[in-house]
């Protein structure tokens, strides 16, 4: 660790020595990562190693069946469901590869939902919706259902919902799969400017190295392993 | 990389001192090596030498920064037909890369722990390409150049992940034969 890195103290999110298992199909086996307040980090690693799992686990999606995460002094693992739905509605914010959108919804109530189910009433939910779909450049296509949208506007009205409600953590899982390189890079130039402007952390999700190339490292796995670093960091 | 096709390039735009010429270079090329100004002034002598530039005009004083050259027709034919030529599809067989892993299995070296060292490496100039790219004021010259630099770094990284996974056979192969 360098002393940059360690004088940002505490990590904001930490698991260590995840397990996993999907009845015999080991996923993670020993899987250790940290992310800093406003960090950048890609998860990479052939497919099958454990990238969605290790993510799911941080996210509080998914129980690991060892093991910790600590967000802050808080153990996820152990969090009761109450508590993880809250902190998914207010602190972290998940972008998918694909059909994370509501499909009867239009872009904007879309982008709107996370706030009105915050309490945000509508009015004030819309006008945030509308400028966030106009920083990714789709404020043209606020009243499109989800189905009338490309792969590239569909991602981008998927990361305003995600950014909308200033989370402190964002967890992208092959936000830019679906995308040609050119718009995924596009994406992700968007999004890591958009996350560096609000402070929030990205745990970035991909097997392109084009685009973990965004991020400020990288975490690599395989077979459900992370390299000696990630243990002691 | 032929610098004297490079600078009878930026001279088809019109006459120009080494200078100018140097400058000019750095800011098409930024992921080039900046070139010397001795690199210019030699390259200039010899593109002279062999007809494909002349001395347009020469500085009062004589010295090599006031002369402004131009490129001959001779040299506008040259440079159409270099600009044409197919580069050779480079085999790219004899890689640093790749012998070193073979090198690291005969000598009884740890093959694995040199491909994680280069793959972080090549991580951290993609990084840093990336970044540069990505920056606000990037013009198209500096993204393209950037990304250049990017697919082959990624190549790379795509050999080196796949051998990585295919060491132990690899090892069984090379200690074989
Ligand atoms: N819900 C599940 N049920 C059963 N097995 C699962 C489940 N999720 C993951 N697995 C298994 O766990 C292992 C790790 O899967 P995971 O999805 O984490 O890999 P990944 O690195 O994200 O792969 P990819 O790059 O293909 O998305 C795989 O063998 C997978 O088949
Ligand atoms: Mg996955």
């Amino acid at each position: 660790m360098n002393t940059t890195e360690s004088a940002h103290g505490q990590p904001l999110l930490a698991a260590r020595g995840l397990y996993k298992a999907y009845g015999s199909t080991p996923a993670l086996r020993g899987a250790s990562a940290q992310l800093r307040a406003g960090e950048i980090v890609a998860v990479t690693g052939p497919s099958g190693s454990g990238k969605s799992s290790l993510l799911h686990c941080m996210a509080g999606m998914v129980r690991p069946d060892h093991g910790q995460v600590m967000y802050g002094d808080e153990h996820l693992a152990h969090a009761s469901e109450d508590r993880l739905s809250e902190l998914r509605r207010t602190q972290f914010a998940v972008v998918f590869q694909f059909g994370q959108l509501i499909p009867e919804l239009t872009a904007v109530d879309n982008v709107s939902l996370p706030l009105i189910l915050g309490g945000t009433d509508r009015r004030t939910a819309h006008g945030q919706a509308h400028s966030w779909l106009e920083r990714f450049g789709v404020l043209d296509r606020a009243e499109a259902r989800p189905g009338e949208l490309s792969g590239g506007q569909e991602q981008r009205v998927a990361l305003a919902r995600a950014l909308v409600t200033g989370p402190r953590i964002v967890f992208a899982d092959e936000p830019t799969g679906a995308l040609d390189s050119l718009a995924g890079e596009q994406v992700m130039t968007e999004l890591t400017a958009a996350a560096r402007e609000l402070g929030a952390a990205v745990l970035l999700v991909t097997h392109d190295a084009t685009i973990a190339a965004y991020a400020d490292r990288e975490i690599r796995l395989t077979d459900g392993r992370t390299g000696a670093l990630e243990v002691s960091a | 990389m032929s610098t004297r096709h490079i600078l009878l390039g930026l001279l088809a735009m019109g006459p120009r001192h080494g200078y100018d010429l140097k400058h000019r270079h750095d800011e098409r090329f930024p992921q080039a090596r900046p070139l010397a100004f001795g690199q210019v002034y030699t390259t200039l002598q010899r593109l002279v030498r062999d007809g494909l530039a002349e001395v347009e005009e020469t500085g009062s004083d004589g010295g090599p920064e006031r002369t402004m050259y131009r490129s001959t027709d001779a040299g506008a034919r040259e440079l159409a037909d270099w600009a044409g030529s197919v580069t050779p599809s480079a085999p790219f067989v004899a890689n640093e890369i790749f012998a070193k892993v073979v090198v690291a299995i005969l000598s009884g070296g740890d093959p694995a722990a040199y491909l994680a060292a280069q793959r972080a490496s090549h991580m951290q100039r993609m990084r840093e390409l990336t970044a540069v790219k990505s920056a606000k004021d990037a013009d198209l010259t500096t993204v393209l150049s950037a990304d250049y630099a990017l697919t082959h770094l990624n190549a790379d990284l795509r050999w080196m992940t796949t051998t990585a996974d295919r060491l132990a056979t690899l090892t069984a192969e090379v200690e074989s034969t």
